[in-house]
């Protein structure tokens, strides 16, 4: 299926020389929730902004159901809707008002019924005719949204969406994005949030210094997310390992001192043991290795994340 | 062409107008009912009357002239510079429309805004001064042109602006010294030789002098000239606009 939105080797370098990104490609499914994780100043908003025409780019070349955004800008950004990082609204205009020039600007005729509908949906109706300046930081950021989906897009970019926003705002906030989707509409959101990505997303991208590191599905970084691993520091050092301990998923550190047992507490081995933890120790003691102690850990998609970004600096 | 979105920009900015009534309406009536009182009927009475016409009613062009200029520049210069200070420019950027329907859209409402402006001014001078016009269409023609021609330029000084006192730079350190000298309280004639020379370079000049000639039938140079002039400094402006849009200049990163 061709892609709802494809980025080709895309690169940005500001005037003042600082390479935002870094030949970029990456492919986005039409209908599923793309999270683009990355530490600030990694290029998730440059990325987010050139797509949607507000920064140009370098060299590269992306299509928005299949428009180039820069010849066919107006088809290609007539899909598009964007909810900025940070609150500008205007201050003067009504709810009303704004989100009604929202739909003009994108070229389609007045319809009032939609704008009540998507007022209502974010809780934005008793509010319509106040003035955006006397609402709080959450009813604006609603406001910004409901700007963005009220000409209908089939492609919605939230960066960072619940950035400083409470907790029922932020519950709203994926409620109404997996409504999106159930209505077909391709949302790629950016996150400081883990486990916001982890919530949300179909598949996740993670971004630093201006380059794509990892995309996954997120079932794939789950299946990763329920691994364990348990160090085993032996009391004599191995030169290597028995053929005995062969079918264990094992490793021998260097150096001989540690044994590193990776297992998925999700899934059951043949002998229906969860862990193949019992099944292991027995071999170590029939083989004679003795251990000093033993340590356990999981890695998180937290970990995952920040081992990725490390590993790269 | 996206209509709906010209439409959407012109109501946004039209809306502000409103809004703001006081200053965009009333400041500017007060203004210029100010200077007929000083000019026109304190000074005006003592003096005779420029190229047959009275004192007072020689100067409503001018005036006029005057507010035409300054209105349409700081409505446009605000108008752009606003969205772009507080970041709302964002919307506009990533809107399926062209730079010459957000040009329509701005400089259309600017224009208006100044029109109607304008004419209030003329309505308001109807009651101190006895007025005729000769010319209405060339009238309407010199008002529209400067309208536009000037909402374009204060469209380029609230895109080249980058803090609130430049936007007030040029009008303060530029508009309204070339409109005083510019005619609006003399015939050029009035000066002396040298310095009459030094006022055929000062565009504002041409303009004076054609719309007063629509009201009045005299002028101190040709109505053509004018005309052509004022056709020069819109291309000039236009080419600017066109500029920007093009290389994103102050737009775009």
């Amino acid at each position: 299926m061709q892609p709802i939105i494809s980025i080709q080797n895309l690169s940005k370098v500001y005037a003042s020389g600082l390479k935002a990104l870094d030949g970029i490609s990456l492919d986005i499914a039409e209908g599923e929730i793309f999270a683009l994780l990355g530490p600030n100043g990694a290029g998730k908003t440059t990325l987010i902004s050139i797509v949607c025409g507000i920064v140009t780019a370098s060299a590269g070349r992306i299509l928005a159901g299949g428009h180039d955004i820069a010849v066919e800008y107006r088809k290609a950004r007539r899909l598009i809707g964007l909810v900025p990082q940070e609150l500008t609204t205007d201050a003067f205009e009504t709810v009303w008002a704004t989100t009604s020039f929202s739909r003009g600007l994108y070229g389609l005729k007045p319809d009032p019924a939609h704008i009540e509908r998507v007022l209502r949906d974010l809780s934005l109706w008793e509010k319509r005719d106040s003035r955006i300046m006397t609402l709080s930081g959450g009813m604006k950021r609603r406001v910004l949204i409901a700007k963005a989906l009220s000409h209908e897009p089939r492609i919605l970019f939230l960066d960072e969406p619940t950035a400083g926003v409470d907790v029922e705002l932020r519950r709203d906030m994926w409620r109404l994005v997996r409504s999106l989707r159930d209505k077909g509409v391709t949302i790629i959101l950016t996150t400081h949030y883990i486990d916001e990505a982890e919530e949300m997303a179909d598949r996740i991208g993670v971004i630093r210094k201006g380059q794509i590191i990892l995309v996954e599905e997120k079932a794939e970084l789950m299946r990763k997310l329920g691994k364990k691993q348990m160090t085993l520091n032996l009391q004599e050092p191995l030169i290597a390992l028995p053929p005995s301990l062969a079918r264990h998923d094992l490793i021998l550190k260097p150096g001989g001192q540690d044994l590193v047992y990776t297992y998925d507490t999700k899934t059951r081995d043949t002998e229906g043991e969860r862990t193949g933890i019992t099944a292991l120790l027995a071999d170590l003691a029939e083989a004679g290795i003795r251990f000093r102690d033993l340590q356990t850990s999981q890695s998180s998609l937290e970990e995952i994340f920040v081992d990725l970004v490390k590993e790269r600096a | 062409m996206n209509w709906y979105a010209v439409r959407a920009i012109y109501g946004f900015e039209m809306a502000r107008f409103w809004r703001t009534a006081l200053q965009s309406i009333v400041a500017p009536v007060i203004a210029t009912s100010l200077y007929f009182v000083v000019f026109g009927a304190a000074i005006g009475s003592r003096v005779a009357s420029v190229d047959g016409v009275a004192y007072g009613a020689f100067i409503v062009p001018g005036l006029m002239m005057l507010s035409l200029l300054t209105q349409s520049i700081a409505n446009a210069s605000f108008g752009i510079y606003f969205p772009r200070f507080a970041g709302t420019i964002y919307e506009i950027l990533s809107a399926p429309v062209s730079p010459l329907e957000i040009v329509l859209g701005y400089v259309g409402a600017a224009a208006s805004k100044s029109i109607l402006i304008g004419l209030i001014i003329l309505a308001t001078a109807a009651l101190f001064v006895p007025l005729r016009i000769e010319h209405p269409f060339v009238m309407v023609l010199f008002l529209l042109l400067t309208a536009v021609t000037f909402s374009l330029f204060g469209f380029l000084i609230g895109l080249w602006a980058d803090g609130f006192e430049k936007l007030q730079l040029v009008p303060l350190l530029v508009v309204t010294p070339l409109t005083f000298l510019g005619g609006s309280f003399y015939a050029i004639e009035m000066l002396p030789p040298f310095w009459r020379a030094v006022s055929l370079a000062n565009p504002v000049v041409y303009l004076i002098s054609g719309f007063r000639w629509a009201f009045f039938g005299t002028s101190d140079v040709g109505v053509g000239i004018s005309f052509a002039m004022a056709l020069v400094f819109l291309a000039l402006c236009l080419a600017g606009v066109t500029w920007i849009f093009r290389t994103g200049y102050r737009l775009k990163s």
